[in-house]
């Protein structure tokens, strides 16, 4: 892809591009800080954390945060930061992995069918629509209940629901690219239909691809929650962020406000940073953009 | 056909189909290109002039095949190119590149300047080694008046007559021996524009192109063209070389597209008595019988809306109008 | 007699994201009632935000930050908003460029050619109506009265422009702004939209600034011009005047470099070298310096002002030997 610019710039590292995102878009570098330093305690939350996951102390039970526990202990004495912590872990895989799934089949889907239009788009796009037409949630529901919890198919499960309804955005930007003369001048220079896809099409939708991703990452997470939430997500003791809301968070919300709003506030600061970053991502890419 | 033509369209027919309901249906079609007949010497400027919808701009992609042909013949360079598969056109369209009207639309603008001009290299497996790649790249930015080291930065940054002669640029890299040029000049600012036509006009000097230009704007076409075809509603209504068109035109639709474009002259102007051209074009869909400019033509006769008129062709010129029957 | 439209130094600025653009420079212009003016330059002269800040259209972003707009003997720059409203429509109409998205899509066309009248003019709705269908019949509408339940869909793009007109004439503005109305249009019908515009403006006795960028529609169809380059006004004359002798050396370059019917076909045209100014980046002086091939010193350090060459012909220009 060297002849088509999607990296910051040759001499650019990955580095000066962030330190230029910070100067010229401080909300979505600082967003995208927040969202490095999760996936940081995502990846090496063994190591990080004071406690273990599980690591129950009956002496210490729903003590308010302190230097200590910094959020505090819950209800059988576990650390809620270390907690915290390893669910962040879940978030980073399931949010990635099904985020991941989710643009893929989006792309896939709305590209061919934007491009190529005609009978198979009809087709494809009514199948869609009618996808759309169910509650997420209860969706979600059915399906669990069908195959049973789990991290594989609770990404399976987000990745083709998101997927699927993401591929009407991108059909969407696809056609206005496709309309676009430089397209129509690259096949009338004889540019194979892989070519013009690569060069032409992708780059272009990719600003709406980024956004996509990004939101994605912050639904899949918080869907995630919610299915945790309902007793459908990743069976305990692991802990996820929505099952610490559910669990804990829910039943001891007055004793100990802080179960519920250690998960709550991670989830909120978590998918806002990336939503952020992932804006200040598609505007630094865009090369009318630049010297701005 | 002689060996002078590097194009000759035959009787082209392109017809649009009309779909209906949820499974598109075709209920019907539109002929917007209804028989045209034309050809090209190598060379030369051949220009196709006309209003909205009467077919030129469809002629010119059934040309570069980039429009499925219903009926007729195309010959580029002594082949019949006409039912050719994409695969046999892919070697074709080395030789036969275009200019768009948009100098925005036309560069995509996620790519660098010299990536677009190199880009038909690329495609065409011609890139080369790298120093012979951008050599090329830098000596094709100097025919069009660019300077090589705007390579590297992106469309936005440049006005409407840099982006037309970075297109320009673009249209050369294969060295084709046609090029069509549709509407290159009409998006630009007046003062940018004689600059891109003084450039086609040198580029087809001193590289012996060949240009199919298609355009509305008849003071440009008479300054570059050898020959002229005035279409309306899918056929061409007269043909001929610039002079005989220009000073005696003899349809009456090329006689009320003249009088139609104002003179830069209010002199000229105030002497000449307003022939205004009645009504508005007819729908492609239901055209009129007969002759299909009857329903505007101040000279129509009772014939006119009954048959239509033949071409009547001497070799040089053509005309298709029964006044001259 | 005092002008219709007295435009006096008027400046304009543009808040963007590159920060503060000056779009227009000490413009001034007037005309007579009764008068075309035609108002010629490229892109990025001027020439649309002068018709937008007479109508008061600048937007959030725009704002006049020096000089006034008499008309009719008040500054419009300083009346009150609901003034402005008052005036707009009533005594000043626009066309814009685009007659499809000028018109709103779900609402008929006599209800949107009645609108006007039925605002301005306080009528019942039925009379507004009426006189609507008589409107669309002096705009040479085929079949007018049959018309008015059409929506803009079922009108070509020339149609919609004569609605344009008649919605533009429905209060007998005394001034009728046209920016670039018949871009979008082909030759043959541009030329009926123009001179019906001409002829009612006549006809009403109103004035008329015409906003172009062609030459030929200057000439056929205005009594006076104004050419602008970056932001200035930079010549002013009657047209017949301006064409036979331009003497800015903008003007003059633009004359020579447009193809002419009778000219001598296969030559090299004159050009203009360089590009159009960007306006956030002007050259210091007189902004056609670069291109100009009569530039000395004193254009590159001071802005020339409008000075008289003959009777009624200003310049912006310190003079140059031809």
């Amino acid at each position: 892809m060297s002849e088509v610019t999607l990296q910051a710039g040759q001499s650019n590292s990955l580095l000066a591009f962030h330190r230029r995102m910070l100067r010229d878009k401080p909300l979505g570098g600082i967003g995208g800080l927040i969202f490095a330093l999760f996936l940081f305690c995502g990846i090496f939350a063994d190591l990080i954390a004071p406690y273990g996951m599980n690591e129950t102390d009956m002496r210490r039970v729903l003590q308010a945060p302190s230097l200590a526990h910094w959020m505090g202990t819950d209800h059988i004495g576990r650390d809620v930061f270390s907690r915290i912590l390893h669910g962040a872990q879940l978030s980073v895989i399931i949010g990635f992995l099904a985020a991941g799934l989710a643009t893929v089949l989006s792309i896939v889907l709305g590209v061919l069918t934007g491009y190529f239009g005609g009978k198979a788009d009809m087709l494809i796009q009514r199948f869609v629509d009618a996808w759309m037409t169910f509650p997420d949630l209860v969706l979600l529901i059915v399906v669990v209940s069908i195959v049973g919890p789990g991290e594989g198919q609770i990404i399976i499960i987000l990745g083709c629901l998101y997927g699927i309804a993401g591929s009407r955005i991108i059909r969407g930007s696809t056609i206005a690219v496709r309309e676009n003369m430089y397209t129509h001048a690259a096949q009338s220079m004889g540019a194979s239909t892989l070519h013009v896809l690569w060069f032409h099409v992708l780059p272009n939708v990719m600003p709406v691809v980024i956004v996509l991703f990004t939101t994605r990452v912050g639904a899949v997470i918080l869907a995630e929650a919610g299915l945790s939430f309902l007793g459908l997500g990743i069976p305990p003791p692991v802990p996820t962020w929505g099952s610490m809301l559910s669990g804990g968070g829910r039943t001891y919300m007055y004793v100990g406000p802080w179960l519920a709003l250690a998960p709550g506030l991670a989830l909120t600061v978590v998918v806002y940073s990336i939503n952020v970053y992932g804006d200040a991502l598609r505007d630094m890419l865009d090369p009318r953009m630049r010297g701005r | 056909m002689s060996d002078s033509n590097i194009l000759e369209v035959k009787d082209l027919q392109v017809h649009f189909p009309v779909t209906e309901g949820l499974l598109k249906r075709q209920v019907g079609s539109i002929a917007a290109v209804n028989g045209v007949s034309f050809h090209i010497k190598r060379g030369e400027t051949f220009s196709l002039v006309g209003e909205s919808g009467c077919g030129k701009s469809t002629t010119a992609l059934s040309v570069l095949k980039m429009q499925s042909v219903l009926d007729g013949q195309i010959i580029f360079d002594g082949e019949d190119i006409t039912h050719h598969s994409p695969a046999q056109m892919r070697g074709i369209r080395r030789k036969m590149q275009m200019v768009y009207q948009d100098p925005f639309g036309s560069l995509n603008p996620r790519m660098k300047i010299g990536s677009i001009i190199g880009e038909p290299l690329r495609v065409h497996g011609m890139a080369g080694d790298k120093t012979r790649y951008h050599a090329r790249i830098a000596s094709l930015m100097k025919t069009v008046g660019l300077l090589e080291d705007m390579a590297e930065r992106y469309p936005h940054e440049f006005s409407g007559g840099q982006r037309q002669r970075i297109c320009i640029a673009r249209a050369l890299a294969l060295d084709p021996k046609l090029i069509i040029c549709d509407e290159p000049v009409s998006a630009l600012d007046v003062s940018i524009q004689a600059q891109v036509v003084n450039l086609l006009m040198d580029l087809q000097e001193r590289l012996g192109l060949t240009y199919l230009f298609i355009a509305h704007d008849l003071s440009v076409v008479r300054h570059i063209s050898n020959r002229v075809a005035v279409m309306y509603l899918g056929k061409i209504v007269e043909e001929a070389d610039r002079d005989t068109l220009f000073k005696s035109p003899k349809h009456p639709y090329t006689k009320a597209l003249l009088a139609a474009v104002p003179e830069a002259d209010p002199e000229v102007e105030a002497q000449r008595a307003e022939q205004l051209i009645i009504g508005e074009i007819p729908s492609l869909r239901s055209p009129p019988p007969g002759c299909t400019f009857h329903t505007r033509c101040a000279e129509a006769m009772p014939i006119c809306k009954q048959q239509a008129p033949d071409c009547r062709t001497d070799g040089a010129s053509s005309l298709v109008c029964h006044l001259y029957s | 007699m005092n002008p219709l439209l007295a435009i006096s130094d008027l400046s304009v600025t543009f808040a963007t994201d590159r920060g503060q653009v000056q779009a227009l420079d000490g413009v001034s212009l007037s005309l007579n009632a009764g008068e075309t003016l035609a108002v010629v330059g490229e892109s990025g002269s001027g020439k649309s935000v002068t018709a937008l800040s007479i109508m008061g259209l600048l937007g959030d972003s725009g704002r006049v930050s020096d000089g006034s707009i008499e008309f009719d003997g008040e500054d419009l720059t300083k009346v009150s908003g609901q003034r402005l409203r008052e005036i707009r429509g009533n005594q000043i109409a626009f066309i814009f460029q685009e007659p499809m998205s000028s018109l709103n899509p779900v609402l008929t066309i006599g209800t949107q050619v009645a609108e006007p009248i039925w605002l301005h003019h306080k009528k019942s709705w039925s009379e507004a109506f009426e006189q609507a269908g008589e409107l669309l019949r002096r705009v040479a509408i085929p079949d007018a009265v049959n018309r008015l339940e059409d929506y803009p869909h079922q009108f070509s793009g020339g149609m919609r422009q004569r609605v344009m007109i008649a919605m533009a004439l429905a209060c007998q503005p005394k001034l009728i702004i046209a920016d670039e109305p018949t871009t979008a249009l082909d030759v043959t019908v541009q030329a009926q939209i123009l001179s019906l515009l001409k002829n009612l403006t006549k006809e009403a006795n109103s004035s008329l600034i015409l906003i172009t960028h062609d030459l030929g529609v200057v000439a056929r169809y205005a009594d006076n011009v104004a050419v602008m380059y970056g932001g200035r006004v930079i010549e002013t004359a009657s047209a017949r005047e301006l064409y036979k002798n331009p003497q800015h050396p903008y003007t003059e370059g633009l004359m020579a470099s447009i193809p002419k019917l009778d000219g001598d076909p296969g030559s090299r045209l004159y050009t203009i070298e360089g590009q159009p100014p960007d306006l956030s980046n002007l050259p210091s002086g007189c902004s056609f310096n670069p291109r100009c091939p009569h530039a000395q010193d004193k254009c590159i350090m001071t802005k020339p002002t409008l000075s008289e060459v003959a009777p009624n012909h200003l310049r912006a220009c310190f003079g140059y030997e031809r």
